[in-house]
């Protein structure tokens, strides 16, 4: 029978479409386990990096690191992290947004921005879309290692440091939970000051062994890396929860779409027997 | 009871210690120091070596570090290590063969990238096989 031909491969192209959407789906799941453990092995360190910063912001230092210093802002840089894959929903472009939010205000007080990219999708919109990149960094794999981005937060640490940027920002997806992912923009330099009261401020200062210069020097170089390290490591967990809620949805579409295909199919061939049995009949009938 | 304070021990990976002290003994680039509790703020980086946490009630635990970052407060201290071991699953065997590997790429030297390099992972292995004495000592 003729009927509905069209109807029938359209249904199976459809079925074979889901069955890649679940499998995905699936690693994804798989992958997001082994990401979020990352992300949460390399928390505690995060952390204990920012308390003990905020502690040297309150110190009353006898030298002032220029990591630590507001300066009037006419260039602002962003490292931004996204994924390197697609197929993982809005997770990129609702962070993009944020940063052309974000850059738009700097825009409207007169200031540039310069960009260091961090994951292919970024690299690649930012390079259409017209933003000044001057870094990137692309092809990290599952588990990238602190070692990767030294060299591209090396460059962004530099530009502040000669001058030519004032303000640097990360600007990572945050991971809430698998269902919610949320684009933020937090400022790395200069270092925004603790709020822990536990340590009184302005009144004591570190004895830095052996000096204070290159102690501070590594210590937040250090600190900025731990902390685009800790965005990426959040980033990745955040593209696989995103590709997994994106790829149940597909299937669960690709579900719905079958069960439709399949009532019109079905409506289409019982009307086709419907006609034949009345022609039949009909045609009996005459004779 | 003895004062305590209380001590992290966090590495790029994981978290390795955390909880009351009495003391922690660790390798500054200026020489070894112990902290107590009351310690004045210091900051100080750290040569690779043994780690020696007194836990409160006098129970010793030996860590191994590859370097990194003290930071103490008077009631609190943290120390940041680029790479911790508990010294318990440091692998002598291991450790003698980085060091031999580390001298044989000293001995036949090509550039000055490759000595200093070098030079490092050799300190790393002899640090390595100190806190492992150490622990045999302790035992």
């Amino acid at each position: 029978m003729a009927v509905g031909k069209e109807i029938r491969n359209q249904i199976s192209s459809i079925k074979s479409t889901q069955k890649i959407t679940s499998a995905m789906e699936m690693v994804a799941a798989s992958k997001m386990r082994k990401a979020q453990e990352r992300m949460q092995a390399t928390r505690p360190y995060a952390e204990k990096m920012r308390q003990v910063i905020g502690h040297i912001a309150k110190a009353n230092a006898q030298y002032q690191h220029p990591f630590m210093v507001e300066r009037d802002v006419k260039r602002v840089g962003y490292i931004v992290v996204s994924t390197d894959r697609g197929l993982c929903g809005g997770l990129n472009i609702n962070l993009f947004k944020a940063l052309i939010r974000d850059m738009r205000q700097w825009k409207e007080k007169g200031v540039e921005t310069d960009l260091c990219a961090i994951g292919q999708k970024g690299a690649s919109f930012f390079r259409n879309y017209g933003g000044n990149v001057i870094a990137a960094l692309t092809h990290l794999g599952d588990s990238p290692s602190a070692e990767q981005l030294i060299g591209n937060v090396k460059v962004m640490l530099d530009a502040f440091e000669e001058g030519t940027i004032d303000r640097l920002y990360l600007v990572s997806n945050s991971f809430v939970n698998t269902m919610t992912q949320s684009p933020t923009v937090e400022q790395l330099l200069p270092l925004p000051a603790d709020e822990d009261e536990d340590v009184s401020k302005n009144q004591w200062d570190y004895v830095y062994e052996p000096d204070a210069r290159p102690i501070l020097d590594g210590l937040l170089t250090r600190f900025i890396e731990s902390q685009v390290y800790q965005g990426v490591m959040e980033n990745l967990a955040c593209e696989q929860a995103a590709r997994m809620i994106a790829m149940k949805s597909a299937t669960d579409n690709a579900g719905d779409i079958i069960g439709d295909l399949q009532l019109a199919y079905n409506k289409a061939r019982q009307a086709a027997i419907t006609q034949e049995i009345s022609e039949i009949v009909s045609g009996a009938a005459s004779v | 009871m003895a004062m305590t304070l209380h001590c992290d021990v966090v590495s790029a990976e994981q978290k390795i210690f955390s909880g009351r002290v009495e003391m922690l003994i660790a390798a500054g680039s200026e020489g070894d120091l112990g902290i107590a509790p009351g310690h004045t703020p210091l900051l100080t980086q750290l040569k690779p070596g043994p780690v020696r946490v007194i836990k409160q009630g006098g129970e010793e635990e030996i860590l191994y570090v590859s370097g990194g970052y003290l930071e103490v407060q008077p009631t609190v201290v943290t120390l940041l290590a680029d790479t911790a071991v508990r010294a318990k699953d440091v692998d002598e065997a291991a450790a003698l063969e980085a060091q031999r590997e580390a001298e044989k790429a000293l001995a036949n030297q090509t550039s000055e990238f490759e000595y200093s390099r070098a030079a490092v992972e050799l300190a790393e292995a002899t640090a390595m096989l100190r806190t492992i004495q150490q622990l045999r000592n302790h035992r």
